[in-house]
């Protein structure tokens, strides 16, 4: 059966203009600069530009005042609106041994050569409301020290160093790409990692906190946590060499686990890996730990069933847009799929009721 | 070519990098100031696209895809021959302009002018950018010092 | 001012138009075999012609290997082509497009024909320039209302081809600022 249905148009077109409405809000109220967003909110467009998977804050901010806050419409936009980019090519690899760190800690080196950076962090405040910030809040001058030069070593290379921790392999392989290339599964690290850092916040962070919770036991420390800019290099074909094309605000975690050994690898302490675009630290960490998690098999570790274990199961998750755009699709007419189903159950109904009364007539005809 | 003749290398790297992260206002305000604009034909127009960046697993291992960026470019060449390039961060075609019309001049007599007009202040601005940025982080360092130590 | 020639030029005057031009063009001729259309706006070195330089422009970028076939491949085309579309130079066994004349680009076997679940994943020729050698055929099969003809060089060749559907590869051919297409699911017959 095929019924083509017309007549919402009109009711569309109202409906987007009151969005327009109620996206403005109350209009006595001074109305939000993109620019204003971009600098008050630059979390929420940290987000936006690492689940949107562009690195534009003008553009992130831009999709949260237009989808009214909310994160997971920005991120679709920016989606859509990366899909219109042609591609000039792929930059080379971030060095962020390189970053000049606004932010810098270790939770297992005290002494770490370069130190212990706090930064702008939420970290050790009170999480009291600041009802001061609802009046006109004026800024208090921020000290400052005598700035250090130089590149900041990761402080995996001290253990490195002692041969007691899981080496990287270094490679130049040109990694795959899943904007590309349709997943297939088993997929590899360098997929999960594009992934993971492309995936749902709040999705990243179950799976990580299911792997505390003992769901494929996985004990990580944050061996490193970074955020600060580094300088992004590409390969210009008409030029000859390689220049900056920008700068980028990045976040990377390294976790350490304790790992006893396995019937492959001998006792060491292994390695997660999170890497996102600007300020996010719960989503590095739960990047990584999720990354950890997922790497049992080259480790020779026991699949223990656990969620976050299961690529398949994690890769096919983690993605906000493909999540709600399946679950959104049901609310969205269905009227035809629906009209056969109400037959069916109708059928279904009346044969059972046929069958009862055929059971009951029987057993009245026994007695 | 005139291209690739002159300045290849580490000086051309240096002025293209520093215009691709540099901020607008300060770069276009710098530019602006400048008399003598040269004519040119487009040889690609500003163009507004995207570029893969890449990481690599646990800083230093293999590269994976990290996201996107949006980059800019731009190609002209001056009524001499000379061709400039331009590639920035983000969507200004403005500023890919102007950074390409640099590129070009960058190889011609008004190399030095532009240097110390735009290129010099426009590096000089950035880089006190960044160590104000440096040493408020310098401020958040944490200096440990020992209260007791004990085997208790 | 005159206009400076340099290895950069020849690109699309304005790239977006010019380009959803092209791209219209080259999906009508591939959706409709037989048919011809237009294909301007871009200039590559001798000797690639107008359709061909402007079909690369429309159809290339840094994720689309390209293979230059015979004379189509000069310094000039290669510095041409990498800077306007970036794409990458490939042998014929790993191209997703080549170029060339019917007898640079022949034998077809070294092109990639698809896989069964991705027969997409297969190579597009452009047959680019002359067409004296050709011979007429017929062509049905979607896209076609009753039947079509187009001059094609190697009949048996393309029905070899046909065979393989749904894999298979597909063709573009051009000649000055002329295209028309071939796509692997046309059935080919001798003669007009």
């Amino acid at each position: 059966m095929y019924v083509a249905v017309k007549g919402g148009e009109k009711a569309i077109d109202n409906a987007h203009a009151w969005l327009a409405e109620e996206r403005r809000g109350d209009t006595s109220v001074a109305e939000l600069s993109v620019a204003q967003i971009r600098e008050q909110l630059s979390l929420a467009v940290n987000r936006v530009m690492t689940e949107g998977s562009l690195f534009d804050p003008d553009l992130a901010a831009l999709a949260i005042k237009q989808s009214r806050g909310d994160l997971i419409e920005a991120v679709f936009l920016i989606r859509a609106y990366r899909t219109t980019l042609p591609r000039f090519g792929a930059t080379l690899p971030v060095d962020t041994g390189g970053m000049a760190c606004d932010r810098r800690i270790s939770a297992t080196f005290k002494d770490a050569p370069g130190g212990q950076v706090l930064g702008p962090t939420f970290d050790y405040t009170h999480r009291l409301l600041d009802f001061k910030l609802a009046a006109e809040g004026e800024v208090v001058p921020v000290e400052t020290g005598a700035p250090r030069c130089g590149p900041t070593p990761h402080i995996t290379e001290f253990l490195q160093g002692e041969d007691i921790i899981q080496r990287e392999p270094e490679s130049d392989a040109v990694p795959g790409d899943l904007t590309r290339e349709p997943m297939e599964f088993p997929s590899n690290r360098a997929l999960r990692l594009q992934s993971l850092t492309r995936g749902d916040e709040g999705f990243i962070l179950g799976m990580a906190y299911s792997t505390q919770r003992g769901y494929a036991r996985n004990h990580a420390f944050v061996g490193e946590l970074r955020i600060g800019k580094v300088p992004v290099e590409m390969e210009i074909p008409e030029l000859g060499f390689a220049i900056e094309i920008g700068e980028l605000e990045l976040t990377e975690c390294e976790t350490v686990n304790q790992f006893q050994g396995s019937k492959t690898e001998p006792p060491q302490f292994t390695r997660g890996y999170g890497l996102v675009f600007g300020q996010s630290e719960r989503k590095s960490i739960a990047m990584a730990l999720v990354d950890r998690a997922l790497r049992w098999k080259e480790l020779g570790e026991d699949n223990l069933g656990a969620a976050a274990q299961d690529e398949e199961f994690v890769l096919s998750h983690s993605d906000n847009i493909q999540a709600t755009g399946f679950l959104e699709h049901i609310k969205l007419p269905h009227y035809v799929d629906f009209q056969s189903e109400l037959e069916l159950v109708r059928k279904l109904r009346r044969e059972a009721e046929e069958r009862l009364k055929g059971e009951f007539t029987a057993q009245e005809a026994a007695e | 070519m005139a291209d690739d003749m002159k300045n290849t290398g580490n000086a051309r790297k240096e002025w293209l990098s520093l215009m691709a992260s540099a901020p607008e206002a300060a770069m276009m305000s710098l530019w602006n100031a400048v008399a003598d604009r040269p004519s040119f034909e487009w040889l690609r127009a500003p163009e507004v696209g995207g570029a893969m960046v890449r990481g690599r697993m646990g800083g230093s291992g293999a590269p994976f895809n990290l996201g996107e960026m949006t980059v800019t470019r731009c190609s002209l060449v001056l009524t001499d021959g000379t061709v400039g390039h331009g590639y920035v961060q983000g969507r200004s075609k403005p500023k890919v302009e102007a950074a390409a019309l640099i590129d070009a001049l960058m190889q011609t007599d008004a190399a030095e002018h532009v240097q110390s007009q735009v290129l010099d202040p426009l590096a000089v601005q950035i880089r006190t950018t960044k160590q104000n940025r440096a040493a408020k982080a310098a401020a958040t360092k944490v200096e440990f010092f020992t209260m007791v130590r004990g085997e208790d | 001012m005159s206009v400076q020639t340099t290895q950069f030029s020849g690109g699309f005057q304005n790239a977006p138009t010019d380009a959803a031009h092209a791209f219209r063009a080259a999906m009508t001729v591939m959706a409709r075999p037989g048919e011809t259309r237009e294909l301007t706006g871009a200039q590559a070195p001798a000797p690639l012609s107008e359709a061909a330089a402007t079909l690369l422009l429309t159809l290339c970028d840094p994720e689309t290997g390209v293979h230059l076939a015979g004379g189509a491949n000069t310094a000039d085309v290669r510095q041409w082509l990498t800077f306007h579309t970036g794409a990458p130079l490939v042998s014929a066994s790993k191209a997703d497009f080549a170029i060339g004349t019917w007898a640079a680009l022949c034998p077809l076997s070294t092109y990639r024909i698809g896989t069964a679940e991705y027969p997409d994943r297969s190579a597009t020729l452009i047959v680019d320039g002359d067409t004296e050698a050709n011979s007429e055929a017929t062509l049905t099969g979607p896209g076609i209302k009753d039947a079509a003809h187009l001059s094609l060089p190697d009949i048996q060749t393309m029905q070899a081809n046909a065979q393989l559907y749904p894999l298979g590869i597909d063709f573009f051919f051009t000649n000055g600022t002329q295209v028309a297409a071939l796509p692997r699911s046309t059935q080919i017959s001798v003669g007009g």
